[in-house]
């Protein structure tokens, strides 16, 4: 049975690309795109879902697919247009088919009602056509029932039987006379391997019309030579059928790349043009109608009736012989291979072995006083470059486009939209850039709510944009982009901007803040953030619970990321997200205190200096601060913070670093030294012995012992609270 | 021949035995991961007493408890002829600072006892048995009870 599970995950995984292709063709096409390719890239993705569906007997899914395709079918063959209207009702059928898809993987229920609903929708944008009044409704999906009730021995007597006349096709246009085909099968050891079963092939085949199959034992290897897991048989066909080419190759589309088809014209008749002794079906080389993915595989597996069914257009230009084994994901995909993320993490983990042993050879070399030695040095000096670039390339397999996120996001803002009676779109940027898997998992929640923000609060009605000025559609522009070893996620609006006043008000008024503060713009839009604020007047369906923004916040930050606001009255608000590159590795700072050595997140760092007596001011008996540029900040003795020892006397004789923290608060670190500035390999800390405060993680030096990495805005926060820096660095903080 | 034939019928444990302070423990032997000698950790801040801190076991940050300070008879002052027991505790690794491990014993199950009533003291929290063996007196350890979320106190 696992087995079969292994197939089912698969097929789900398949699915969420596919997914993805479909809802990237459908934003192509309601922005305008016009390539016929965009729309069969579509039709395809929907059209893959349903045969695997069918495979899995996830007949919902099957049915609904099916006639998201039939209808699909009529758009890429122009009989309806490509309005607004249309690419509406198809973008709401793919978020319905991608719950249907997600139910079916979780075996959830599923939304009954939502799904009618959209059917209903998709029905009605099929012209009603002449001699086909209703589309058929009664697709029979063929499912992998592995034979289990055929007869045990193979009878080529009991295909006779099956020897029938199909009714005429309803062939809307282009009807085609009967022609009689040549056809050779000649299935590859790997056919029966996966499961297929020539019988339902063949049986598939004689539906199409009158055929005679003749066993071909031609082929097969003396008794001694026999390997008993080998594939001896082939079969000739003759088959007269009205069907085209397509359609019979269709029937062995899932087992083209384990068979020998050939496929010949005997007799002279439409679409049976230059056809000539075809080796491998998987490459056709036909010029006459090129093999396309119908909507309709192997349905003919039972004598039911013919297919009145959506006949496509007879000869599609333009488009390839769309290999059946490939051609899902329309403009040349790459070859790619699915791997574990196990595999993957632990390659991570030795890369950063890789790494730290470098470090470690370099300093035992250096002991040993061969630093010096010219063919040493230039072999580690190699090492180093090769050590690097294994790290790179490994975390360059765990990198992901944002595309998948971003394009979830196109779903939400509809949703908000909808929800809210305003008119959104959104306009994306930047879908390429690569982040950490697990970044771009992590980011989706966080995401998806400051998206809806931006819709619920951001965007004005159409009423109020209309007196601003503005044109009634509101624009959400979300954009990614590498800079400076960071990717910097922005999500801007063109709304109302944040209304200052009205924040400030309603923290007074929740007692977030005392009533007499007087804040800076940047501290009121930082209010937002603050767990327990909430500007909507009434809790909405979408965002305003109160539990927003300081989620957010808090999800980004444990990815080592900051948020930052900005915004402008009337022209609208800016979230920028910074995140780092990878969550592996960090560029920190080397320090000593006591006997320690630890490193400070370099990014947290703004500067550092070896303060004089002119900068350091008295503040009560023990504490100093620093003056920086006029700036007064407050000094954290991080030996005394952890308890390494006592506190200075005097923070003369130390360094101090300027830090900053996500909130933008300042302070000084002081540390006793600084020795150096590198790469180190995040190592996760158990948090066994209740969390230790100020310390974020671990990594291992070149001399192999452990150091700690400074949580710099705990150390910060904790520092800076009993200071009585009053409620400004808390906040902000 | 008989003794042969009963040991076959009474199920032997395998446990680690170490030695703190003079006193003898064991530790059922699978729960140990690896043996190896003391190396000096990185201390962690904020941590109770008992928390020698983190070494470095291949790449591994493994947090080091001191078992004589757990078990409250002082803190050890280690030198390198100490030990460290790589125990497995509920899916954790943790390493347990001891003085030295003296064997490795085979022990019929009907030689385990319950800890004599001496209620109360940091030892016999730790300690789920005894085993009397010739004069030697083994104390049972019950590696669970050091699964970090039990040390809830901060220091």
């Amino acid at each position: 049975m696992s087995e079969l599970d292994e197939l089912r995950g698969g097929f789900f995984e398949e699915c969420e690309d596919l997914l993805t292709v479909l809802a990237e063709g459908l934003q192509q096409l309601s922005d305008g795109d016009d390539d016929r390719e965009t729309v069969n890239a579509v039709f395809r993705a929907v059209h893959s879902i349903k045969g695997g569906a069918g495979a899995f007997g996830l007949d919902v899914l099957v049915n609904f697919a099916h006639k998201f395709e039939t209808s699909l079918n009529e758009l890429r063959d122009a009989r309806i247009p490509k309005s607004e209207h249309v690419i509406g009702v198809f973008l709401r059928a793919s978020d319905i088919l991608a719950d249907l898809v997600a139910a079916m993987r979780d075996e959830t229920a599923t939304d009954d009602a939502a799904i009618e609903a959209s059917l209903e929708e998709i029905v009605a944008l099929i012209p009603v056509k002449p001699g086909a009044e209703k589309v058929d409704e009664s697709y029979a999906p063929m499912s992998l029932d592995f034979g289990a009730d055929e007869p045990a021995g193979f009878e080529p007597a009991a295909l006779e039987t099956l020897d029938f006349t199909p009714e005429p096709v309803a062939a809307i246009e282009a009807p085609v006379g009967p022609a009689v085909w040549l056809l050779t099968f000649r299935p590859a050891t790997g056919l029966y391997a996966r499961g297929n079963e020539p019988l339902l092939l063949l049986r598939a085949l004689a539906a199409l019309g009158p055929c005679e199959i003749e066993l071909d034992t031609e082929s097969l290897p003396a008794l001694g030579d026999l390997g008993p897991e080998d594939a001896g048989l082939a079969w000739r066909i003759r088959l007269e059928t009205e069907a085209k080419e397509e359609e019979i190759f269709e029937i062995f589309e899932f087992v083209a790349d384990d068979c020998a088809l050939e496929a010949v014209p005997a007799e002279s008749g439409p679409g049976a043009a230059a056809a000539e002794d075809i080796p491998d079906f998987a490459a056709p080389a036909f010029d006459a109608p090129a093999f396309e993915p119908a909507p309709e595989p192997a349905a003919a597996a039972e004598p039911a009736p013919a297919e009145p069914a959506p006949a496509k257009a007879s000869a599609p230009k333009g488009e390839d012989g769309g290999k059946a084994g490939e051609g899902k994901g329309g403009d040349g995909a790459k070859a790619s291979i699915r791997v574990d993320t196990d595999r993957i993490e632990r390659l991570v983990n030795l890369a950063g072995e890789l790494v730290i042993t470098h470090a470690m050879l370099t300093q035992r070399i250096a002991e040993a006083g061969l630093a010096r030695h010219a063919a040493i040095a230039e072999g580690l000096d190699e090492f180093r470059m090769l050590t690097r670039d294994v790290q790179e390339s490994v975390m360059a397999i765990r990198a992901q486009p944002v595309r998948p996120l971003f394009q979830r996001m196109t779903r939400i803002v509809r949703e908000a939209a909808h929800a809210t009676g305003k008119s959104v779109k959104l306009v994306t940027d930047g879908e390429g850039t690569e982040v950490d898997k697990t970044i771009v998992e992590r980011l989706a929640d966080p995401l998806t709510h400051m998206i809806r923000n931006a819709v619920d609060h951001g965007i004005e009605s159409a009423e109020k944009r209309a007196d601003a000025g503005k044109p009634s559609e509101g624009t959400i522009r979300l954009s990614a982009a590498q800079r400076s070893g960071r990717i910097v996620i922005e999500i801007a609006d063109d709304g109302a901007g944040i209304n200052r006043p009205r924040v400030l008000s309603i923290a007074k008024e929740k007692k977030l803040i005392p009533a007499d503060a007087e804040l800076s713009d940047s501290e009121i839009d930082n209010l937002l953030f603050m767990p327990g604020f909430s500007t909507a007047k009434e809790v909405s369906a979408l965002s305003g619970r109160g539990v927003g923004m300081d989620v957010v916040k808090r999800a980004i930050q444990a990815l080592g990321g900051r948020t930052i606001i900005s915004s402008k009255p009337g022209e609208g608000s800016v979230f920028s997200i910074s995140l780092p590159l990878t969550l592996a590795v960090l560029d920190g700072v080397v320090v000593r205190v006591a006997d320690q050595t630890l490193v400070a997140p370099l990014a947290a760092i703004v500067e550092t200096c070896r303060p004089t007596k002119a900068d350091l001011k008295r503040m009560g008996p023990r504490d100093h601060v620093l003056l920086v540029r006029g700036e007064p900040l407050p000094i954290v003795d991080i030996g005394a913070e952890l308890g390494f020892r006592p506190p200075v006397e005097s923070p003369l004789d130390s360094v101090l670093m300027v830090a900053e923290t996500e909130g933008g608060a300042r302070c000084a670190l002081l540390v006793d030294d600084i020795f150096d500035q590198r790469q180190v390999v995040i190592k996760g800390l158990e948090e066994g012995f209740g969390r230790t405060r100020g310390v974020a993680a671990a990594t291992i030096l070149g001399d192999g012992r452990i150091a700690l990495i400074l949580d710099v805005d705990a150390l910060v926060r904790e520092a800076s609270g009993p200071h009585g820096a009053g409620h400004v660095m808390a906040l902000t903080g | 021949m008989n003794e042969a034939q009963e040991d076959r019928r009474v199920a032997r444990r395998e446990v680690v035995v170490f030695r703190v302070c003079e006193d003898e423990y064991c530790i059922a032997i699978g729960s140990v991961r690896e043996i190896r000698r003391w190396s000096e950790a990185t201390r962690l801040p904020r941590t109770p007493h008992f928390v020698k801190g983190v070494i470095n076991l291949r790449g591994l940050v493994l947090p080091v408890i001191d078992f004589a300070a757990r078990i409250g008879l002082g803190d050890t002052v280690t030198t390198s002829r100490h030990s460290t027991i790589v125990v497995e505790v509920r899916g954790h690794l943790l390493g347990l600072l001891v003085e030295t491990v003296t064997d490795i014993l085979s022990i019929p199950e009907t030689d385990f006892q319950p800890t004599p009533a001496l209620a109360g003291d940091e030892t016999n929290e730790m300690v789920s048995g005894v085993i009397l063996l010739n004069d030697r007196l083994l104390r049972i350890v019950d590696v669970d009870r050091f699964a970090p979320h039990v040390e809830t106190e901060p220091a």
